[in-house]
């Protein structure tokens, strides 16, 4: 009998389809992998009842040709969506206990598609982070071991509950990120603002996609940076992640930035051909001091497409390097805005205190974590009076001159864009960012430019670094044409070769 | 340009964020070394450039001027840490 976690969620769906497997076998294999990866710590809330409840009326569905398009699979969701009766906390203890009366757009429309939902997924507190290690949770470990450590190694280290040593799966949708690729659900909902659904992926060698801005609902999503913010999966391969997009993604009247625009069939662009496609290599994300791996990963993406009949130019974006501090001051004031409703009054967290005014004080700085709280004091800062022209406008003409250097490489004839997609490989827990916050913010480098312009961009795996341990290329796209990316990206990935995720050391 | 120390101050006001004393010059250098990573936007000519409001081009939706929802009070008080009589129970407001 198959480990039916080592199905890819399309395998899954056609052997659930055929019969040849039910949805309660394949949720409970789901299930036991999730107890026994608890040293990972990728789930905050595991819904087991719930999702065997769920694999039940999909069974049924099934039996009577029902089935919709993710019928019967078991999927995880990142703890930001709004999920019924359901812990909800974006992983922060401002909102402690807080079980929402309603469901996201997002995850209505995967349970609409007949998915089980196996639990929520671990993330850095209100999005904010790269590495999943500002969660009021504690870390989340990467499946992936550092170089040269032993089982046993990894094993001690994932009992300690700040799992230093062991690798980051990145952030925020670390959670995710880690338990797809550790097999522990077939796919997983994440949320990308710098770049949450992308680095991640990058760094455990898996599938995720940013849709452009307005492509998915907002609806139920606990906001970070409401201009920034969307909706993605990560999955293990190209085709999975168009499947879920598909579902995930479409029209919805409760969020008016949502595009009323109908949903394409992405799977059907998976394996379309790329010849004749324009691709365009920007000569500004050559960073200095670079690494030459990095390099030698983009070039060989490169030579890929080629191969495949699409043409590579070299394309000009010259005001990349603004695009990361830009997004530092625009990111974190929406934030302070979206977060000032964390306030002990009508759910969450309350601290007591004489006045209201001590109230709010007090809950905020025992709810909030430390990334939250430098995030917010900027916020509010740059959109201060005497300061809103110098840093918020500034920033925000400066991200119109990003996005038009994006459409002048599109008016060019490019159809999309490849780069690399992090600077390096995973780092480890507790290596980065202590002492200047700044250095864990240069991770985003190659991804917000994508966010601050709100078009599509896709990473799939495409090698390993040196030291074994996975990297990514990505694709940016034009808006709405997020089928080119998946075209492309199934060409990377049968390029490159599937990526051989690690087998579990933590059990 | 850095902040100083009652401008720490005044930021945790506006935030409505306690911080102690004893936390405020940390925090003054996050927030020095966060505004000095931005200074690098200083130097790019926004002459003409009109900012961002939306970054895909939409129009804002309507839709009929209806009630199309409500009578969920029990739901929008569930989460509470306290109410009385369908209300928000708060510390006093006003002297």
């Amino acid at each position: 009998m198959t480990d039916l976690t080592s199905l890819t969620l399309a395998e899954a769906r056609d052997r659930l389809k055929h019969r040849a497997i039910s949805s309660v076998e394949i949720t409970k294999a789901h299930l036991e992998a999730i107890e026994r990866a608890k040293g990972l710590n990728t789930f905050v809330a595991i819904t087991a009842d719930k999702a065997l409840q769920m694999a039940e009326v999909s069974d049924a569905r099934l039996a009577t040709k029902e089935a919709g398009p993710l019928e019967g699979l078991p999927i995880g969701v990142k703890d930001l969506y709004a999920t019924e009766g359901i812990h909800t906390q974006a992983c922060s203890h401002i909102l402690d206990g807080f079980k929402p009366r309603y469901e996201s757009t997002v995850t209505a429309n995967l349970w609409r598609d007949g998915a089980v939902m196996l639990g929520k997924l671990n993330m850095d507190e209100f999005a904010m982070g790269s590495s999943n290690e500002t969660s009021y949770y504690g870390p989340v470990a990467s499946p992936w071991l550092p170089p040269n450590w032993s089982r046993d190694r990894g094993r001690t280290a994932a009992l300690s509950s700040d799992k230093r040593g062991l690798l980051t799966p990145g952030g925020s949708s670390g959670g995710s990120s880690s338990a797809v690729a550790a097999r522990l659900c077939l796919a997983a909902t994440a949320s990308d603002t710098g770049g949450s659904i992308r680095q991640p992926a990058a760094f455990t060698g898996i599938v995720g996609v940013k849709p452009t801005y307005g492509r998915c609902s907002r609806y139920g999503m606990v906001a970070f940076a409401s201009s920034l913010d969307q909706a993605g999966p990560l999955a293990r391969t190209v085709r999975d992640a168009a499947i879920m997009l598909r579902s995930m993604a479409g029209p919805d009247p409760k969020d008016s930035t949502c595009s009323p625009t109908a949903v394409p069939d992405y799977e059907a662009a998976v394996g379309r051909s790329v010849r004749g496609m324009k691709i365009g290599v920007p000569k500004e994300y050559r960073l200095e001091g670079m690494s030459s791996e990095i390099d030698a990963l983009w070039a060989g993406g490169a030579e890929w497409l080629r191969t495949a009949g699409a043409t590579v130019v070299e394309v000009s974006l010259p005001h990349t390097p603004y695009a990361l501090p830009a997004y530092y001051i625009v990111a974190p004031a929406e934030a302070s805005s979206n977060l000032a409703r964390y306030d002990g009054v009508r759910y969450g967290l309350r601290e007591p205190g004489a006045d209201i005014t001590e109230l709010y004080e007090k809950t905020r700085a025992t709810g909030f974590g430390t990334e939250v709280r430098r995030r917010l004091m900027i916020g509010t800062y740059v959109l201060s009076a005497g300061y809103y022209d110098a840093y918020y406008v500034r920033a925000q003409k400066i991200r119109t001159l990003i996005k038009r250097d994006f459409e002048r490489a599109f008016a060019d004839g490019v159809d999309a864009i490849l780069t690399p997609a992090t600077p390096s490989a995973a780092f480890g827990i507790g290596e980065k960012g202590s002492d200047n916050p700044v250095e864990m913010y240069l991770n985003d480098v190659f991804t917000v430019t994508v966010n601050m312009a709100g078009l599509p961009g896709l990473v799939a795996p495409a090698g390993l670094s040196s030291d074994g341990l996975p990297l990514g290329l990505q694709l940016i796209g034009r808006p709405f044409d997020e089928e080119t990316l998946f075209a492309l990206g199934e060409t990377i990935e049968q390029s490159a070769g599937r990526m051989t995720l690690p087998e579990p050391w933590w059990v | 340009m850095p902040v100083d120390l009652n401008t720490v101050r005044r930021i945790a006001h506006l935030a409505r964020i306690a911080v102690s004393e004893a936390e405020t010059p940390h925090l003054q250098d996050e927030i020095n070394a966060i505004l000095k990573f931005v200074e690098a936007l200083d130097t790019v000519d926004i002459d003409g450039v009109e900012p961002m409001t939306s970054v895909i081009p939409m129009r804002l939706p309507m839709r009929e001027d209806v009630v199309a929802d409500g009578d969920i009070a029990p739901l929008v008080l569930a989460n509470a840490p306290l109410t009385e009589d369908g209300f928000f129970v708060v510390p006093k407001v006003i002297e």
